[in-house]
């Protein structure tokens, strides 16, 4: 052609990932943590549907929140859930929190060069009975750490939790300390609050909240009873306990 | 000896691996593949289904489809069915590319009548298919080759309904009220007004005038719409598809608006 439009054959690229919305959170307390996501999924600005879990119960001491590309999410879930019970099958125990982490890390650098585009946060208890949460990239680097946001919403959500769970650019009074780890209610009041925040905010973030609490072994409830809907879904309340609160976000 | 018949006919090469050690899904790749180039994947979908729409309602799911199939701007078959019921429980419809839909069919076919030998009694339903459908959806696009659709999965098994899309990069969601392409913008939220909440109280008649009320509003905004659709329902008793309907429209309207009727400028 003269203007030269055909002077390269057009080639479209097939582009294999999606955004999906939606946002996660987790934080380690003591001798629990807390994981939770919104159950909004949306593509651009339709909402796909209102209830589309992120968070899922690995054991009885693990869960994994997952977001980024639904698809990607869901598939990856269901191999590390795969790989899970191969472990239980092989060594007849769950496999402790620190290992899952690693697992993932290697699973998800498998995927270095086609990468599963999907943030994860791992939160749990670890065999010392410590509440713990760890915080993956796409490509699998990881670390251990106490609060951690990722999603749509995360550059608002992720500065509230620095200065809520860290202390950053509060001023303590002369001879006071701050505590190293916040107690379960206050805990859940910062997450709830994250969350109708970020929904306020941010379109891509609302409709339902997902909780998870998991308890270290031998922990009372304490915190939890005042909580209406508490839902276990461990069925031993003699070791690590998982529990589920749901709460409704915005729908607009 | 080279034991590995996927090395056979090629030529040895004693530098690399010369006693033959090297596990098999170690051994070194045959080079590049002469017919790569002309490998061809799907760039783009060619004849094109437009939007399907489903709800929940009180005794199963209905499903909604027109019955066109577009080459680009050209409306070239005005009869293509995309509503397809798959075992005894549950229907799919679809959008974009018809040829991939078509070939989704006769795996799916085939697949059921493989189950069905089994002959264990044991059927595939509504979530199954969709579990499958799902990871081959996302398979293909894993391989940078997609099937070119946005599909409609439904049905009602063990008194339990269910309702779900899954598209070409293999995501998911279920939800009680759902639409593809156009009709996720112009009739899902028509469909959600009219549906959500309701979904244990609506009759058969209820949601067949949702629906068709929705595919009329589709027909009017939609270039690449029909008024020829087809309904498709999942209850206890099984999958009907329906015969072709008409829709009733009136253009009467737009003999006023400029660009359309008589000119008076």
């Amino acid at each position: 052609m003269p203007d030269g439009s055909f002077a390269h054959p057009q080639q479209r690229q097939f582009n294999p990932y999606s955004e999906n919305g939606g946002t996660i959170l987790a934080i380690a307390g003591a001798d629990f943590s807390v994981i939770a996501g919104d159950t909004r999924q949306s593509e651009g600005y339709s909402i796909q549907t209102r209830y589309a879990p992120k968070v899922f119960r690995l054991t009885d001491r693990a869960v994994l929140a997952v977001n980024g590309f639904a698809a990607d999410g869901n598939v990856f879930v269901k191999k590390v859930k795969q790989r899970l019970e191969w472990y239980r099958h092989a060594h007849a125990k769950d496999m402790p929190l620190r290992a899952i982490a690693r697992m993932i890390q290697t699973m998800l650098y498998a995927q270095r060069f086609f990468p599963y585009y999907v943030y994860n946060i791992l939160g749990g208890i670890e065999e010392d009975g410590s509440g713990a949460v760890y915080s993956f990239d796409p490509v699998g680097s990881y670390e251990r750490e106490a609060c951690r946001a990722a999603g749509a919403a995360q550059s608002l959500v992720q500065p509230f939790l620095d200065n809520q769970i860290y202390f950053k650019n509060q001023q303590s009074l002369p001879g006071q300390s701050r505590p190293l780890h916040l107690p379960l209610p206050e805990v859940l009041s910062i997450v709830i609050d994250s969350f109708t925040s970020a929904t306020e905010r941010h379109i891509e973030v609302g409709d339902g909240l997902e909780m998870y609490v998991v308890l270290a072994k031998g922990r009372s409830i304490q915190g939890l009873e005042s909580f209406r809907g508490v839902q276990e879904l461990t069925p031993n309340p003699d070791g690590d306990r998982v529990f589920v609160i749901r709460r409704e976000l915005k729908k607009d | 000896m080279d034991h590995f018949p996927t090395s056979w006919g090629r030529q040895r090469n004693d530098a690399y691996d010369a006693y033959n050690t090297y596990p098999l899904h170690q051994r070194p790749n045959p080079g590049h593949d002469a017919f790569a180039d002309s490998v061809q994947h799907t760039q783009q979908p060619i004849v094109t289904g437009t939007s399907v729409l489903a709800i929940v309602y009180k005794d199963g799911i209905m499903m909604a489809a027109d019955t066109l199939a577009s080459y680009g701007s050209l409306a070239r078959f005005k009869s293509i069915q995309r509503l397809h019921s798959v075992g005894t429980s549950t229907v799919i419809g679809a959008s974009g590319d018809m040829s991939d839909f078509q070939y989704l069919q006769s795996i799916l076919d085939e697949l059921i009548i493989s189950e069905f030998t089994e002959g264990d009694k044991h059927e595939l339903g509504p979530e199954e298919i969709h579990e499958y459908l799902s990871r081959v959806m996302y398979g293909r696009r894993s391989k940078m080759n997609p099937l070119w659709n946005s599909l409609l999965v439904g049905g009602k098994k063990d008194g339990k309904r269910f309702l779900a899309y899954v598209d070409l990069l293999g995501t998911t969601y279920t939800a009680s009220t759902l639409a593809t392409g156009y009709g996720a913008y112009i009739a899902l939220p028509l469909l959600r007004t009219a549906v959500e909440g309701r979904e244990n109280d609506l009759t058969e008649e209820e949601a067949r005038k949702i629906l068709e009320e929705s595919m009329r509003v589709l027909y009017y905004r939609d270039a690449r719409s029909l008024d020829k659709y087809q309904i498709a329902i999942v209850n206890d008793e099984g999958v009907t598809i329906s015969e072709p309907q008409k829709l009733v429209t009136s253009w009467g309207f737009a003999e006023g608006i400029r660009g359309y009727g008589a000119q008076t400028q």
